[in-house]
């Protein structure tokens, strides 16, 4: 019974947490470390909904290694990201950047909620002082 | 005013259903590149393994070209691929390709023999070296370049007789005349 619980344990861990290739990986683990941050971030082209950190696609991985082999060059991680971005647009940035055009979809919620949260307050408060007046007018 | 109010939600329910409905016609996979109207990037590619010279951004200078990425393991190439050869045999414009991502040094080579080259040259390109340069998606895709060395235009997928009548012909004359 408790072998059969552990086998089991062991085919609920998450072994697929990644895509990145035992070959990949670079010997310095804070250079790999940063290359990982860069890769989460960087939306892969042809599977859309999942970075290049985690997708199997073969444009996903020479990403990988390109953002690799630029940050041993010595380029900063934002020149990294600058350089993926210049070629794909801001589309590959799993973050859209905070811009004119993109105003809305960063501000458009809280201002809604905020509206929202305006009506409540004055809807509850007009109640209040209906109850108030109905009360008065019972009082008397 | 008070009743005028309660119009509200419906209003906003009409400016989303217009939002999203014109988002559903959009195909997510073609991507608007952010090359168009600008210089052809730095890139150079060693040649394929039988030829002599690759290609580099200075191969392109100074004339109207197409630059197609394509690859032996990529079926829509196979389907645009008597068209390029077309373009190639009545001279209509120069054809530069980029080889891309063969699994070896041979396939690339041995598909173009077998079916015929239509490239004035051809960069090997196994590591996306020259695809990342060019922010290509998926192959076929083939940018229009004028003779000052900028990307007009992109287009995604195999070029057909139809495409190419209805949609880059014109598109190439009007290149030819900047």
């Amino acid at each position: 019974m408790k072998q059969l619980f552990l086998i089991l344990a062991i085919f609920l861990l998450p072994l697929a947490a990644n895509a990145v290739n035992p070959g990949e990986i670079l010997k310095d683990p804070v250079l790999e470390k940063r290359a990982r941050a860069i890769s989460k971030g960087l939306r892969c082209v042809v599977c859309q909904n999942q970075s290049i950190d985690d997708s199997d696609a073969q444009l996903a991985r020479d990403l990988r290694v390109l953002v690799r082999e630029q940050l041993v060059a010595g380029d900063s991680d934002q020149a990294v990201v600058d350089y993926v971005v210049s070629r794909y647009g801001d589309f590959v940035l799993l973050r859209p950047p905070v811009k004119a055009a993109t105003l809305v979809l960063w501000f458009g919620p809280v201002v809604i909620a905020l509206i929202g949260a305006m009506g409540l307050v004055l809807f509850f408060r007009r109640q209040k002082r209906y109850a108030a007046e109905i009360n008065k007018e019972v009082g008397e | 005013m008070n009743r005028l109010m309660y119009y509200v939600p419906l209003v906003l329910l009409g400016i989303l259903a217009v939002y999203f409905s014109a988002g559903l016609g959009r195909n997510p996979a073609t991507l608007e590149s952010v090359l168009i109207n600008q210089q052809v990037p730095e890139f150079s590619l060693p040649p394929i393994e039988g030829s002599s010279k690759g290609i580099a951004k200075v191969d392109l200078k100074d004339q109207v070209v197409l630059v197609n990425i394509f690859g032996s393991w990529c079926k829509a190439c196979w389907i645009e691929h008597p068209f390029l050869i077309d373009l190639k045999e009545k001279g209509v414009v120069p054809v530069y390709g980029i080889n891309w991502r063969e699994s070896n040094r041979q396939a690339g080579p041995r598909w173009l023999k077998k079916f015929g080259d239509p490239y004035t040259l051809i960069g090997d390109d196994p590591k996306s070296k020259g695809a990342i340069a060019f922010g290509v998606s998926g192959a076929p895709e083939t940018f229009f370049v004028n003779k000052h060395g900028i990307i007009r235009y992109k287009h995604m997928g195999p070029i057909t007789e139809q495409n190419w009548n209805d949609t880059l012909k014109p598109i190439l004359e009007a290149l030819r005349k900047e």
